[in-house]
């Protein structure tokens, strides 16, 4: 037993040697954006006060444990008969609420104000996942990408997601949390860079067999290098055809590509077009998903 | 040689299609088939058969349908935890392929559906067919032969949904099964097929048995028992039954359609035609939150039975207990969107939902306070059931803390579908619901067997199933902070999730060897048993430790007059103090009709299984067959009339007599 005893030092030392080659430092909590940190700021809120109570439910119950044993000699009054008492019966109600709205009210608050988009021409980005790619398409640039993003930094950039696959979700964690990417819906949502920098995004809803492969990488950058970026595609790429795109509603996964224009019918009109039409049948035949 | 007619190795192809004949599930088939190869020529050579058939599978008596949901739960149990241990391995390492990408995709999803329907819930309903009966005074449930169609609904679903481990291959889109994952244009297989007919089968059972219990409760309670004097956890099974009673239906309806869309060519949820995928997942959490409670609220139930017995304490608080289980009922089917804050329902809705779930942890920390404060005052003995209790409250408050962070709406678009969320419900569910049960089962095994389980290997497998629980899922919040979402099956390098992963993957062979230990506990148990002779061996508090162990079919000789909370506590402490006792006096006692037994609830089970199997191939001839079979045994149970046998007051005395129970 003693020895056993000696060895937890090590065996804590061992942990922390452990958790601290755990490489990257956790996304969650080192938001790069201003969406990311208010989220933050809420989980640090709730979690502090969750925390409080946390400790003051496990003192009370640490008590009781050690002071009420059935041991001989235990000085403790014993009651049997105790059935309640109406004061603190009520106070059980009353604190809890009280603490609840510590973390209600700003919950109210911020999910109001990050309903909104900050700017009245944002950047946008049609993104729609596939399976298992992310195509990203930039209306006002022209141009789409796969499984890359460039996004200017120091401004906000409005996401509109849709599938035309399985449901997704899109979520670059150092920036912001997620939204659904579903097919027959376009959902918005807003993320910001506070500056340049590179980020990993993955979907949290499963699609599928390659779902694990749904990585997308999200490169912030100056504006002016932004526009850059966008011309040289345009100059550069190929254009994206029809062609082009039911392969890549094909069931596989892809690199990273660049195109330089897109047809025009592919979004938000494939969402809908789709789904009205019933031109579903294009992603049917012959595609055994999960053989 | 001849050639094969056509038809043969098309049906190899369906049955065994390439997918499924992989080792691990050839293995599985040896092993099963082999299992039950052993078991039926075990039988036939102790000619066993004819007892197996009277004595448990045409019974209708509660107490034997309880134990043997108790048996399909633990059975269960095992594979839901091989399927865990599986998963863990799997995520120990990065880009470890212990099993590739659909293999994963199938374990995860047959994981959960398997704990929470096929483990979770006969285990509930095998405590409520065990308990409430004889804690509210009464013979039997209220319909007892509906009560084994329900059992044998369940033990067939469970079966069909195990079959497609190894026919056909198993369902691959999570639990919850989301359209357009699980339409035909992209899940072709009969997986989903399995998913949907078996659990719109055991669904059936599940809602009868809730209707079952609420009417038990309401008509047959002994007389004195008024509402508030009832005990806990037959509140719990009340408030339970009330919710399995409005949550199934939308499951119902919305695995129905899903099941169209695979099999009918309809687009309820598909896209061709207009179908909205978004409906399912409201359909389905309308009932998914409700299930929560639903799984959750015995285990409450039981742990208020425990901490008072355990504490040789009233229980604090009474009626604040019962009004926050009550109020937890109703809440809970005001919350369901916060499963899809992410779904765009706009600020007005998510911020009436995120508000609704902070609302449904205020009844849930009253119940705490009041656990806390029943040990106030008390003496407390450890035993296997109250240690069970005593592990689930800094694991129940710090995952019902977790769970009010993701409330917050805001924060829930960081947690969502992340290893945070997974730790999350994991952490409530174990730590609750299945702490709770598996206290439940500890606590009232000798009113089921007459005798204890081992104290001694009961707390090894404790202290290893509790104490693995912390480092499997602990290191799981830190991880959905670190961006790793859920049902990947593998991650790449330099992510730096490894660490983590590797100690909750050793958490959770610890669990799986607790579980072990958990088995031969019970094995053991059994060939080692000391019979306790008093129907009393916790020194209880409730009407169902004053009747013998196991309870004689009848359950109560004379059915007593309950007008404490605590009535048998109470009696006793008139006994000590040299009253008489109110127990049954041989000239009280009169003939009870007993249902007799029955083998329609089996059949119809049995045909339900062989017209669902039709309807998993949409091999409509043998789904026609099957509802063929479902109409024959009805109308041969039409035609049934006598359903009682008459128990004479004398054969009532005689085994009264011999059970020690008269003249005290």
């Amino acid at each position: 037993m003693r020895t056993w005893v000696r060895r937890i030092p090590l065996a804590l030392g061992l942990a922390a040697v452990l958790a601290g080659c755990g490489g990257p430092k956790a996304v969650v909590l080192n938001p790069a954006g201003p969406v990311g940190r208010v989220e933050l700021n809420l989980m640090d809120l709730a979690g502090i006060t969750m925390a409080v109570v946390i400790l003051f439910v496990l003192v009370l119950f640490t008590i009781a444990v050690v002071r009420f044993r059935d041991k001989k000699g235990n000085r403790a009054p014993y009651t049997p008969n105790v059935e309640g008492h109406k004061v603190l019966e009520v106070l059980w109600f009353i604190i809890p609420a009280l603490i609840l709205t510590i973390i209600a009210v700003p919950t109210v608050e911020e999910t109001y104000a990050l309903a909104q988009v900050p700017a009245k021409h944002p950047v946008v980005v049609d993104v729609t996942s596939l399976d298992w790619k992310w195509l990203f398409e930039y209306p006002g640039q022209k141009v789409a990408t796969v499984n890359y993003l460039v996004i200017p930094a120091g401004q906000p950039v409005l996401f509109k997601l849709t599938s035309d696959a399985p449901m997704n979700t899109f979520w670059v964690p150092q920036l912001g949390g997620m939204e659904y990417a579903m097919p027959g819906r376009v959902l918005p949502l807003w993320l910001e860079s506070y500056k340049p920098g590179t980020y990993w995004g993955h979907s949290g809803q499963f699609s599928g067999r390659e779902f694990e492969k749904m990585f997308f990488s999200v490169k912030a950058v100056a504006p002016a290098a932004f526009q850059a970026w966008a011309a040289h595609l345009r100059q550069t790429a190929h254009p994206m055809t029809v062609a082009d795109y039911h392969r890549l509603l094909q069931f596989t996964t892809v690199g990273d590509q660049s195109y330089s224009s897109y047809p025009a019918f592919t979004f938000p009109s494939v969402t809908h077009g789709f789904t009205l039409k019933g031109g579903m049948y294009l992603l049917m035949h012959n595609n055994p998903a999960h053989d | 040689m001849p050639a094969l007619p056509s038809f043969v190795p098309y049906l190899i192809h369906t049955l065994f299609p390439p997918w499924v004949r992989r080792p691990t599930e050839i293995g599985a088939e040896i092993m099963m088939t082999a299992a039950g190869a052993f078991i039926v020529y075990w039988l036939l050579k102790n000619k066993k058969l004819q007892w197996l058939w009277n004595e448990w599978l045409t019974t209708v008596d509660h107490k034997k349908i309880g134990i043997m949901y108790l048996v399909a739960a633990i059975i269960m149990l095992g594979r839901g935890g091989l399927d865990a241990l599986m998963l863990r391995t799997n995520l120990a390492m990065p880009t470890l392929h212990f099993i590739n990408a659909s293999e994963y995709n199938e374990v995860f999803t047959t994981h959960g559906t398997i704990m929470v329907f096929f483990m979770a819930m006969p285990l509930i309903f095998a405590l409520f067919n065990v308990v409430v009966p004889l804690q509210i005074g009464s013979r039997d449930v209220a319909f007892p032969r509906l009560n084994a169609i329900s059992f044998w609904l369940f033990a067939f679903a469970a079966a069909l949904f195990n079959l497609s481990f190894v026919v056909g291959g198993s369902p691959n889109a999570g639990w919850t099964a989301y359209p357009p994952l699980t339409e035909l244009a992209f899940n072709h297989t009969v997986g989903e097929n399995y998913y949907f007919v078996s659990l719109l089968m055991t669904g059936i059972g599940t809602t009868i048995t809730g209707i079952n219990f609420l009417v038990t409760i309401l008509r047959m309670r002994a007389p004195g028992m008024t509402f508030m004097k009832m005990p806990l956890f037959t509140w719990a099974t009340l408030n339970t039954s009330v919710l399995i009673l409005f949550a199934f239906p939308p499951l119902t309806i919305a695995l129905l359609e899903s099941l169209l869309d695979r099999v009918a060519g309809t687009t309820f949820f598909g896209l061709a035609h207009g179908g909205m995928p978004m409906m399912y997942v409201n359909l389905f959490w309308l009932f998914g939150h409700p299930e929560v409670y639903i799984l959750v609220l015995p285990a409450f139930g039981v742990f208020s039975e425990v901490v008072s017995t355990f504490s040789r304490k009233k229980l604090f608080g009474y009626p604040s207990m019962v009004l926050s289980m009550t109020a937890i009922m109703v809440l809970a089917y005001g919350t369901w969107v916060h499963h899809f804050f992410t779904m765009g329902a706009g600020p007005a809705v998510n911020v009436f939902f995120g508000l609704s779930t902070m609302l449904i942890a205020i009844p849930t920390g009253v119940k705490v306070f009041n656990w806390i404060l029943t040990m106030w005052g008390g003496r407390l003995t450890f035993t296997t059931p109250m240690l069970y209790f005593l592990a689930m409250i800094p694991t129940f408050v710090i995952g019902g803390a977790t769970g009010v962070m993701l409330g917050a709406v805001p924060a829930d678009y960081q947690f969502h579908n992340s290893y945070f969320l997974v730790a999350h419900f994991h952490e409530v569910l174990i730590g609750g619901t299945v702490f709770g049960l598996l206290a439940g089962v500890y606590y009232w095994w000798p009113k089921m067997f007459g005798y204890k389980l081992n104290d001694h290997q009961g707390k090894w497998s404790f202290w290893l199933f509790a104490g693995g629980f912390w480092p499997t899922f602990i290191p799981q919040y830190w991880l959905g902070l670190e961006g790793m979402t859920r049902r990947m099956y593998t991650y790449p390098f330099g992510m730096g999730w490894h660490t983590l992963n590797v100690i909750s993957t050793i958490g959770g062979l610890i669990m799986g060897a607790g579980f072990l230990v958990m088995v031969s506990n019970v094995l053991r148990s059994r060939l080692h048993r000391e019979v306790d002779a008093t129907g009393d061996p916790w020194d209880g508090r409730t009407l169902e430790w004053s009747i013998p162990s196991p309870a004689p079919e009848y359950n109560f000789a004379v059915i007593p007059t309950v007008d404490e909370r605590d009535w048998w506590w109470e009696e006793k402490q008139r006994r000590q103090s040299g009253e008489k006792p109110a127990g049954p006096r041989p000239e009280d006692i009169r003939a009870i009709a007993i249902p007799k037994n029955t083998p329609v609830p089996i059949l119809l089970g049995a045909a339900f299984f062989v017209g669902a199997f039709g309807l998993v191939f949409t091999w409509w001839p043998i789904a026609l067959m099957g509802l063929a079979g479902v109409f024959g045994v009805l109308i041969y149970s039409w035609f049934q009339y006598d359903h009682y046998r008459i128990l004479s007051a004398g054969e009532i005395r005689e085994t009264e007599e011999l059970l020690g129970r008269l003249g005290a």
